[in-house]
């Protein structure tokens, strides 16, 4: 028994110091390469534009001011949305990086760091950058575009929640996406761009998934993000009524559980298609491959 | 006699920085196709998040034009973006991988460098674009009807042409940066999504804006594309012919500010040493 604590204690130690480093050092290369001022202005033009985007295309047509529930369930899905395509990317883009920018992929593979774990801990810096790009998008709908969100209303308890089952969905789809960088050649980056637009369309990110043609709802009922996004409107407009006929239907309790049955379903797959695609990588002698041209 | 050299002498050059153009060009090419899975991520899942777009659209109530607009400006997206990435950036990434000293140490014109991997990857970027035109039209099936063929050739080339040369202008400065050429590269896909109305008619951000925004090629060639294809004169913000004058004004001021600023930034970088920095 004192064998089996101190070994578990050594795992847990071992771990919580790997995906700190990574973590530290992911944060280092995000952030340090110009002064604050400029990085302020980075993390805020970046996702404003995005949600401008959308918001003068939805002035463009619609006669409806900006405080109505259409909007409101547009600019809140597209904010949280900024979580999936970040981390989508930021987690699989490491891989290109220190494989042919840095070339420190063999490096990292001869540290005492499990590379499931080194990837974690880079996620974990753009999950902290992601997050502030979602709170000032936020902000800026309050206060420039009459968003309907009061912080004394939202519940805080859901909103949490929803939160860390939803980024372990992501991570986990990110480590996929690693797993299958390291089978490709570099010019395979729109994967990245491609699958965070596909996953934009079909979890009723910016419009609910009844718009879609009947085929395609199925697929946007399978997918983890679809109630993720749900359970985030619910927790931060919680006086609107779901615009999704089809999620309205669910009570949040039985929401919330069909979100963590599908993301626990997708980290174990995570999990067994990293471990698949990492042992490919490392038989083909690809793991520190070059692929530019 | 005198002036027979000077034409053999330019003529030499010429060639010189032709082959080079090719040259750089060719192993794009070749790149490219050694994995052929760039085909399914270049050609179907951009039109995926494309789709997104039309949907909301849908959903807003929209006149099926707008469809068109998203369709149009995702195949632009595909130029602006290889503008970026593969222009732009290229002398960062080569400063990353050791070869820019390579490229400056030859006799060639690094606009010839530069115009190689345009045209290098121009191929694929085409592919991209033309993927995202037709299957858009046939998913969504989108009425596109070419009002005037020259219009439509001289106001793609000319966008082409002076894109190339803002990259061209941008690829210079990039030449001296750091990691934060990733991050500016970064920054300017939104951000220029937004100003230059991609997905809507760019006189919605009022007269001024989209004056401002003009300096950007793709907000003139976009809104003229789409009056020559969409019939979209109800949303224009200037006239086709005026659009294709200012259009050819950018492409003279770009390649002359680019040819000017290439040789300026490589001399900067000699004198601070910064040519040859690399995981900066």
């Amino acid at each position: 028994m004192k064998l089996d604590i101190k070994r578990l204690k050594f795992e847990l130690t071992h771990i919580y110091r790997s995906i700190k480093s990574s973590a530290w050092l992911g944060w280092q290369i995000e952030s340090n390469w110009t002064d604050p001022l400029l990085f302020g202005i980075y993390t805020f033009a970046k996702p404003v534009a995005s949600a401008l985007i959308l918001v003068v295309m939805y002035l463009v047509v619609s006669r409806v001011p900006t405080s109505s529930p259409f909007f409101a369930y547009m600019y809140v899905g597209n904010a949280f949305y900024l979580f999936v395509a970040n981390i989508l990317f930021g987690i699989s883009w490491v891989i290109m990086e220190d494989r042919e920018f840095f070339e420190m992929i063999k490096y990292i593979y001869t540290s005492p760091i499990r590379m499931f774990l080194y990837l974690f801990g880079r996620g974990l810096a753009k999950i902290t950058i992601t997050t502030l790009a979602v709170i000032i998008t936020l902000a800026f709908g309050i206060l420039f575009l009459k968003l309907p969100i009061h912080p004394a209303r939202v519940n805080w308890g859901l909103l949490f929640m929803a939160l860390v089952v939803g980024l372990w969905g992501i991570v986990s789809l990110g480590m996929i996406l690693a797993a299958i960088s390291m089978l490709v050649a570099r010019h395979s980056g729109y994967l990245n761009e491609g699958v965070s637009g596909l996953f934009f369309l079909l979890c009723g990110a910016i419009f609910p998934i009844e718009v879609l043609p009947g085929w395609l709802q199925p697929v946007s009922r399978a997918l983890p993000f679809t109630y993720w996004l749900e359970a985030i409107r619910r927790a931060v407009l919680p006086g609107q009524e779901s615009l999704s006929p089809t999620l309205a239907g669910f009570p949040t309790g039985s929401l919330f559980a069909i979100l963590l049955g599908t993301t626990l379903l997708l980290a174990l797959a995570s999990h067994r298609i990293f471990h698949l695609c990492e042992s490919t990588a490392r038989r083909k002698g690809w793991i520190d491959r070059r692929t530019d041209y | 006699m005198k002036a027979n050299v000077f034409v053999n002498a330019i003529g030499k050059k010429l060639a010189l920085n032709l082959r080079a153009a090719w040259a750089r060009a060719y192993v794009r090419i070749v790149g490219v196709n050694r994995e052929p899975s760039w085909v399914i991520f270049d050609t179907l899942l951009p039109v995926v998040g494309l789709a997104a777009y039309v949907f909301y659209y849908k959903a807003l109530g929209a006149p099926s034009a707008f469809f068109g607009m998203v369709i149009l400006g995702g195949a632009m997206t595909a130029y602006w973006m290889n503008v970026l990435w593969a222009m732009a950036s290229q002398f960062y990434w080569e400063k990353q991988g050791g070869n820019l000293q390579l490229f400056l140490m030859s006799p060639m014109s690094r606009m010839a460098i530069l115009l190689g991997m345009a045209l290098g990857g121009g191929f694929s970027t085409t592919v991209r674009a033309l993927a995202s035109l037709f299957l858009g039209m046939v998913i969504f099936r989108i009425p596109f009807a070419i009002a005037s063929v020259w219009q439509l050739l001289g106001i793609f080339f000319l966008t082409l042409i002076a894109l190339y040369g803002l990259g061209m202008l941008f690829a210079s400065a990039y030449m001296l940066w750091g990691r934060e050429a990733w991050h500016v590269s970064n920054l300017l896909t939104e951000p220029i999504y937004l100003l230059s109305g991609f997905y809507f008619p760019v006189r919605a951000l009022g007269f001024w804006v989209a004056l401002a925004a003009s300096a950007i090629p793709t907000t003139l060639g976009l809104d003229g594309l789409r009056q020559v294809l969409l019939s979209g004169k109800a949303y224009a913000f200037l006239s086709v012919p005026v659009e294709m004058g200012i259009l050819a004004v950018l492409c003279v001021a770009f390649l002359i500010l680019a040819h000017y600023m290439l040789r300026y930034m490589e001399n900067l970088g000699k004198r601070e040493g910064r040519l040859t920095l690399r995981w900066q």
